[in-house]
This record gives structure tokens, sequence and C-alpha cells, in this order.
């Protein structure tokens, strides 16, 4: 086992029975207990699924700059929900049962990924400059396109859609929690069973063709995953920017060396680590609520920095 | 011995390559010569199943390119391709152990492990192999690469411009141990190179592309003359004789 591994592994826990335990009085604890509980899960599953879908679509794209959220993925999302309320109406739109309505939207976002990202990355991986643009570019396009729509719905409609467009930590969808808590758990164990072939795709199609592995293939399947897990994620607290970026380079510093089996895992416990620490740090001892969003930012983005300095991004 | 029939190629409707039809023999090293831009990367890449073979065809030993697994072929034959850069931050010996990929797909058993040793030793990175690849030179860097791809301990090493920062020193260790490869090991080299005298000095067979289109094969002695050299690269080269091989005196 990494390193890495054996001392996140207990941060995490630390980490959980802090946010569950800390300041439970007796009156009300079994209440207290399964909201506390319901939100962790949310939290452990956000977590996670960015980590994991940030380090996975890093090797597909063979660079450490660009992410899922940066590629407009979960603004992609986002445009969803809101072309969703446009079309359907606010009530129509609440009327649809959350698991199913969830479940088509991942679906939608697998298939509007890999139409996009597959034949960007299909051949034109090599040429990391124009994916980057197309990337931001289209990232952009779908946050307008999102504000757009949003312009044209009535305020009370529109309130909705922005609490989707946001990151929110402390509100989760506890009812979603099951769908995408169970999807995005697939995802992660598919992704980690592919662990060693992930290995050889990191390498580039150039390095991985000649050895054998169905590089295409895997690169498609890859982008499917990270689009579920974009999916899960987004769903249950809404689009978290940098959030993986910072997340995956943590993994990729913290890891002696650059195997799937060790990064995806390293990956997801740093994230967990992050935002149920951050969150039990800022709602529970500094009563800062909602602020959590923006100094994981923040500090992650310091850290990054620190580690563009060490020259350990590559 | 790979046949190549009526093999071309077209990006963007400019025609690459054109009906390129020749044998590379089987236990020989083959060099490919010729001016820039000449096609040699596009045909190399076409044989290595790198990009999809628009007209023609391509076998490796009987083995259609377009339809044999994709394993089966990394079993049978290893290519470097001309720029040596992967997306992962590795160790040499890291690296050099993704030539073992075909054979344990992500078992690793100790025949393995002693393979990727032997490839360590052979191409002289034993004190570097600790050492991650962006702490090393072009020419080191370039030597793990070709331990890598001689880990994979294929019939056929397709080598795309190795000899390119390379020192002398290192520049002739590694023709001789191809050429040891050839002669005590039985396998088939195939390497792009511009020093016209390596090829003179080492190659069986040398195969010279001009425009897309085959513009000599042969045995050295009989493509490196002075007409077909100014045909292949525009400029007047003297040849003249060394050990029984030519030798090409390219001093204006
Ligand atoms: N992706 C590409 N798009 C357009 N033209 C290309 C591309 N790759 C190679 N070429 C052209 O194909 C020709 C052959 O290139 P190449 O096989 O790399 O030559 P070389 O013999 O120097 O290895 C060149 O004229 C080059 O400009
Ligand atoms: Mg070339």
């Amino acid at each position: 086992m990494d390193r890495s591994l054996r001392w996140l592994v207990p941060i995490c826990l630390v980490a959980a029975g802090l946010y569950l335990f800390w300041g439970l009085r007796a009156a009300n604890w079994a209440f207290v207990l399964e909201l506390r509980a319901t939100r962790l899960a949310a939290l452990t599953v956000v977590g996670a699924s960015v980590g994991v879908a940030t380090v996975l679509f890093q090797t597909v794209s063979t660079n450490r700059i660009l992410t899922p959220s940066i590629m407009g993925f979960d603004a992609l999302y986002v445009l969803m929900q809101t072309a969703g309320v446009a079309f359907l109406g606010i009530s129509g739109f609440a009327a649809l049962p959350g698991g199913p309505k969830f479940l088509l939207e991942t679906a939608g976002l697998v298939a509007a990924a890999l139409l996009l990202f597959g034949t960007l990355l299909g051949r034109g991986a090599q040429d990391l400059p124009r994916m980057i643009l197309t990337g931001v570019i289209f990232g952009i396009l779908f946050r307008s396109a999102a504000g757009f729509v949003g312009r044209l719905l009535d305020p009370n409609a529109y309130a909705v859609v922005q609490q989707a467009s946001f990151a929110t930590f402390s509100q989760v969808e506890p009812g979603l929690l099951p769908w995408a808590g169970l999807l995005a758990l697939s995802a992660m164990g598919f992704a980690l069973a592919l662990a060693p072939r992930l290995d050889v795709l990191a390498l580039g199609r150039r390095t991985s063709v000649p050895l054998g592995l169905a590089h295409d293939r895997l690169a498609l399947l890859t982008l499917g995953l990270v689009a579920v897990l974009v999916a899960s994620a987004t769903a249950l607290v809404g689009p978290i920017g940098f959030f993986g970026l910072i997340v995956a380079s943590l993994a990729h510093a913290l890891t002696e060396r650059a195997r799937h089996a060790a990064l995806l895992p390293a990956a997801a416990l740093s994230a967990v680590a992050l935002l149920v620490g951050g969150q039990f740090l800022f709602e529970r001892l500094l009563h800062l609520e909602g602020t959590l969003s923006i100094v994981v930012e923040l500090a992650g983005g310091l850290f990054f920095l620190w580690l563009l300095m060490k020259g350990r991004i590559r | 011995m790979i046949e190549l029939e009526g093999v071309g190629h077209r990006i963007d409707g400019a025609e690459i390559l054109t009906d390129v039809t020749t044998r590379l023999p089987k236990g020989a090293l083959t060099a490919l010569i010729g001016p820039n831009g000449a096609g040699k990367s596009t045909l190399l890449s076409l044989i290595a199943r790198l990009a999809p073979l628009g007209q023609g065809q391509i076998r490796v030993d009987g083995l259609d390119v377009a339809r044999t697994p994709s394993r089966q072929l990394a079993l049978k034959m290893a290519v470097l391709g001309q720029e040596t850069a992967v997306g992962s931050r590795l160790r040499v010996h890291e690296l050099v152990g993704f030539g073992r990929w075909p054979h344990h797909q992500g078992r690793r058993t100790p025949a393995d492990a002693a393979a990727v040793e032997e490839a360590i030793a052979v191409f002289d990175l034993g004190p570097l192999a600790d050492r991650f690849l962006d702490e090393l030179s072009g020419g080191q860097r370039q030597r793990a690469f070709l331990a890598m791809t001689f880990a994979q301990g294929t019939d056929w090493l397709l080598l795309d411009e190795p000899l390119n920062n390379l020192d002398m020193a290192h520049a002739r260790a590694l023709l001789s141990r191809l050429n040891d490869l050839v002669r005590a090991g039985g396998r088939s080299v195939v390497v792009v190179m511009h020093d016209v005298n390596y090829a003179a000095a080492w190659a069986d067979h040398i195969l010279a592309l001009k425009d897309g289109r085959i513009a000599a094969e042969g045995p050295p002695a009989e493509v490196l003359t002075t007409p077909i050299l100014h045909r292949l690269y525009g400029i007047e080269m003297e040849v003249a004789e060394h050990r029984g091989r030519p030798l090409v005196l390219h001093h204006a």
C-alpha cells in the first residue's frame, strides 16, 4: 500500500468522527446525529467523486492543468437542469421524481461528454493547447447558456436554478443521496478495477498503443466514468470549481509512484479530508456557514501555487 | 518480414505516402533514410497502428496490422516514436517496467523484473534507475525509452530517430547493440536515421523515402551512391569506400 494512504485514512476517520460527535447534546442527539450522518455521507460522495473524476480526466488528457470543471462538465450539468426548469416549468420540474430525473440527467451528461470531448481526446489529444482552449470555451459557453436560460425564467424559477448553480456544502439533496452515492461508488469501483490499465493510458497514446493498450476505447470509457462522477457530485451540492484541481495535484504530490491503484484512493481521501475537516472547522468551530467553498478554493489555491513553485506539477 | 503493399496515407487531402510497396527483411538491420518530411515517421506510425491505415496492407510476420489484436502485435513488435514524452512523472525503472506490460497486463512476475533489470543494465542506466525522467539529460532520457522498448522483448524493433540526442559513444554503443540483437539474437530492427554513414556502417538494408514514395532500396553499397544521394537530398556528395563499405563525404 502506498505510504500516503496509511495516514490519509486516519485523518479522514478523525475528521468524520469530529464532524459527527463534536458538541452533541443529550437532548436531541439521535435526530442531530442522523442529520449529520446524512451530510457526512453526502460530503464523502462529493469529495471522492470530484477527486477521482479529476485524476481520471487528467490521465485521459495527459495533463495536470485541465479538470472536468474547467472543461465545463459541471456547467453542462447545470445547463441541463436549467433547461429542465425552463421547459417543464418550476412545478413540473419539481414534480419529477428525484432519482429517475437524476439518472436521466446523468445519462445526458455522459452522452454529451462522450460526444464533445471524446472526439477532442481521441486523436487530437497530443494537441494540448487546442484542447485547453476548446475546453475553456466550452466551459464559458455552457455557463453563459445556463445564465441566459436562467434570465428567461420568472424570478421563482430562477431562484431554484440559482441554488443549483453554486456549491452549497451545508445544503445537500438528501433524496438524491442514495442514487448519487450508489452510482458514484460503482463508477469509482470500476475505475479502481481499471487502475493498471489507467497507468498505461497515462503514458499517452504514442506510447500506450504500441504497448497493446486499446487506448481509444479506454479513453472513452474513462470519460464516461468522469461524466458519471461529475453528475453525482454536482447533483448533490452544485459545481465546485477548482477543488478538483487542488485535490488531484495533492494526490499526485502525496503518492510515491504514479500508480492509479494509489492515486485514485489518495485523491478521494484527501478530498474527503479537506471537505469534511473544512466543514467541521468552519461550521462548528468558527460558526461561519457557507464559507467553506470559498476558503477551500483559496487555501487550496495557495497550496497549488506552492506545488507549482516546487516544480512538482507535471 | 514486414510486408507493405500499396500503402498510401493522406492527411486533410494532402498525400503523405503514395503506393509504398516493399518488404523489410527479417533478421536484419534496416535503415530508413530520407530528407525531412519524406514520410518516414508516418510510415512507421502506420506499421505501429498509431494511425488507421487508409490504403493498402501491412503485415508483420504474416499478421495483418489492421486486424490482429493489439496485444498480439505488442508481443511481436516494439515501437519507439520520434517524440519521446509521457504523461506521467516516472522514474527510469518505472518507465522501463512499462515495456513488460504486453506480457503481464498488470500482474508482474519475476521474469518481468529480470527483463527490466537486464534492459537497465544493457542501456547503462543502473546509476540513473531511481531518477525521474525529467531529471535526466536528453540523451539519458532517450536511453531510458530505448530500454523500455528493448524490455518488451519482441522480434521486431522499430525505432524513429533513436540516435537523436546521443553522443558519439552512445550512438555507436546503441548501433552495436542493435547489431548484436540482429546477429546473435535473431531479431529484426528498423531504424530511422539521418546520418547516412551510420547506415553505411551498420545497416544490412536501406529503404530511402522521398516525398512519400520509395526513392531507392537495397544494400548500402547500392543505395549510397552519388546520384541517388543527390536525388534524395539535392546536394552533391562524394562516396568513398572504407573497409569495404561506402563512406559518404558530405563536406562541401
Ligand atoms: N498532423 C499532420 N498534419 C498535416 N501534415 C502532416 C502531419 N504530420 C505530418 N505531416 C506531413 O507529412 C509529411 C511526412 O511527415 P513525417 O512522416 O513526419 O516526415 P519524416 O520523414 O521527417 O519523419 C510532412 O510533409 C509533414 O509535413
Ligand atoms: Mg520523422
